[in-house]
């Protein structure tokens, strides 16, 4: 038999361990990012002199504060109107019951597991015709049509749970159906409404392959994007490269960091529900 | 789950009633939005590349129906068909290694769920999940290189005589390209099995102790098939990850060296965008979205079919 002691310490070794894999390359990044600019450190060694100037020098190299307008501008494209389309959707098929509600609400599902390698050739046709390329609504227009299949499966399986009484209780006040959706059910589906808008953030901003291949200009991409050109800019200087990386990484450190929980909650039950 | 589905309808019959103009026009008018975007951004590029496909296209100039040929050539082509066998190859390590050692790990940390090492677990280990999947390919090109830290460590366990620039050997690039994934994926199942493992009941342990079962027969016996849906969940979500994979391929190898790691995203977007030869580039697309259906669905299947 196993004493409770020992199978204590080999749990807390395997996870020392596992921590230590997982932070391992933000570590090798962060080491790597001090040695001077232009040459090839020789794995994890501590430089004799660090340069903290190469975080600067990164920051103006990938246009740093361009990037975050961007970023920013494409998420605040994206994720408020993938939630009130999907919420609309989802309060539709899953509260209203609409007619041919089952059909349609297949028809999302199908696209939930759907590559977007699938269709990015004629999209880059159908955006090229649009005369949107190199703008970020080349982003912001398919991500959008993109996230509905999540947004309404999301939202559906949250208003399909709401009790009909509530809705009933509005009608006999006279409120009409969209008032019914705004000041009843929009409330109650905040927390799932939140979570939704973690998830869709998350994947907007590290959205690559639509921003590679529909937006040549680095600075109108998503940050995830404009590494992607940072490293074909700068692939050989591993310094500049893992300072670059290390920064464009930190802003969704940072709001990971800060709404951990509700991350956490939200992309677990996001895999779950997906 | 649990209700009846009797239980429903109950106090659904009489808003159905009072609300039934909202089911027609109405409700369609709350749907229609999602429903426009989602049919002009992906419904209709499905049916284009499905269109696509079928003609032989550089993408400029006129185009030649072919019918069925493309199709064909995913299929003989030994290129594209490598392509098609290398996703295969990465879901071992994209989904076997995540589960299997997310299943090892989850039910390592369960025993010490509420210590403070386990909490701060929690956060460490999901942060592969937060950053981009490009920066991910950076850092462990990396790590991967010849003078990387994989080789440091190895030399300094005795192992000299392996070190090698792993993502540049055609031996071990693939395998490479596979444990970058692993690394990325591996956070997600442990919590996600941790999650499912938590909403055991702890009676049925208490009765196989009773019974004298020792840990690994509770494991088997209890663990693993109350985990059912939670490991059908991270096995779809992973093979979709491998069979789908683009930004990590895109970042650490390009599909190299020779066409070892070469898998049908990156093989897609090079062949629609530097080769122009769009109808084959759109029937690997069709072969792959209808892989990535035919895998997901038995499996969501299977985890229903004894779902209470």
């Amino acid at each position: 038999m196993i004493t409770p002691w020992r199978e204590a310490w080999t749990g807390r070794l395997l996870l020392v361990l596992m921590m230590a894999i997982t932070l391992l390359p933000f570590v090798s990044l962060f080491v790597t990012a001090l040695h001077p600019s232009g040459t090839y450190p020789a794995g994890l060694a501590w430089p004799d002199d660090p340069q903290w100037g190469n975080f600067l020098r990164a920051f103006e190299a990938a246009e740093m504060g361009e990037l975050l307008k961007s970023s920013t501008l494409i998420v605040l494209g994206v994720v408020p109107i993938s939630i009130l389309l999907g919420t609309m959707a989802g309060f539709a098929i899953g509260h209203l019951r609409v007619i041919g509600g089952r059909v349609l609400f297949v028809l999302f599902v199908l696209g939930l597991t759907l590559p977007y390698e699938g269709i990015i050739t004629p999209l880059y046709y159908q955006i090229r015709d649009m005369g949107l390329l190199n703008t970020r609504w080349a982003i912001i227009l398919p991500l959008i049509g993109l996230f509905m299949p999540f947004s309404v499966f999301w939202m559906r399986a949250h208003f399909v749970n709401m009790p009909g009484e509530l809705s009933e209780s509005a009608r006999m006040d006279g409120a009409n159906v969209w008032q019914l959706f705004r000041r009843i059910h929009v409330p109650l589906a905040v927390p799932a409404i939140a979570s939704l808008g973690i998830l869709l953030f998350l994947w907007t901003w590290n959205q690559f392959l639509l921003a590679i291949v529909l937006v040549d200009d680095p600075t109108k991409r998503t940050m995830s994007g404009a590494l992607g050109a940072f490293q074909g800019q700068w692939g050989t200087n591993i310094p500049l490269l893992s300072a670059g990386s290390l920064l464009i990484l930190t802003p969704t450190l940072l709001v990971f960091l800060i709404f951990q929980r509700h991350f956490v909650k939200a992309l677990l039950q996001g895999s779950l529900k997906g | 789950m649990t209700r009846p589905a009797g239980a429903r309808s109950v106090h659904r019959r009489p808003v159905a009633r009072k609300l039934r103009g909202t089911r027609g026009l109405v409700g369609w008018l709350f749907v229609a939005p999602a429903f426009a975007f989602y049919a002009v951004f992906v419904l209709r590029p499905i049916a284009l590349t499905f269109q696509y496909s079928l003609y032989e296209w550089d993408g400029i100039g006129p185009s030649t129906w072919v019918g069925a040929a493309n199709y064909g050539r995913v299929f003989t082509d030994r290129d594209l068909f490598e392509s098609l066998v290398n996703a295969f190859q990465l879901i071992v390590f994209f989904s076997a290694v995540p589960v299997v050692l997310g299943l090892a790990v989850a039910a390592t940390i369960r025993r010490i769920a509420a210590s403070r090492l386990a909490l701060v677990a929690r956060t460490v280990l999901f942060l592969p999940q937060v950053i981009p999947l490009v920066a991910a390919g950076i850092a462990w090109s990396w790590l991967l290189a010849s003078t990387g830290v994989v080789n440091q460590l190895l030399s300094l366990v005795g192992l000299g005589g392996v070190t090698r620039a792993w993502l540049g050997d055609f031996a071990t690039a693939l395998p490479a390209v596979g444990m970058i994934g692993a690394w990325v994926l591996l956070g997600l199942c442990t919590l996600l099995l941790l999650a499912g493992m938590s909403k055991i009941d702890p009676a049925l342990y208490e009765a196989a102790r009773l019974d004298g079962a020792g840990p690994w027969r509770e494991f088997v016996s209890i663990t693993i098939p109350s985990l059912r849906q939670e490991i059908a969940v991270c096995v779809t979500v992973t093979v979709i990850a491998a069979l789908a994979s683009f930004d990590i391929v895109y970042i650490s190898t390009q599909g190299g060296p020779g066409n070892t790691t070469m898998v049908p995203g990156l093989q897609i977007f090079y062949l629609a965008f530097a080769d122009r030869e769009v109808g084959t580039a759109s029937a690997l697309a069709m072969v792959l979205m209808i892989l990535v259906i035919a895998c997901a669905l038995p499996i969501q299947w299977f985890a229903k079919d004894n779902n209470r």
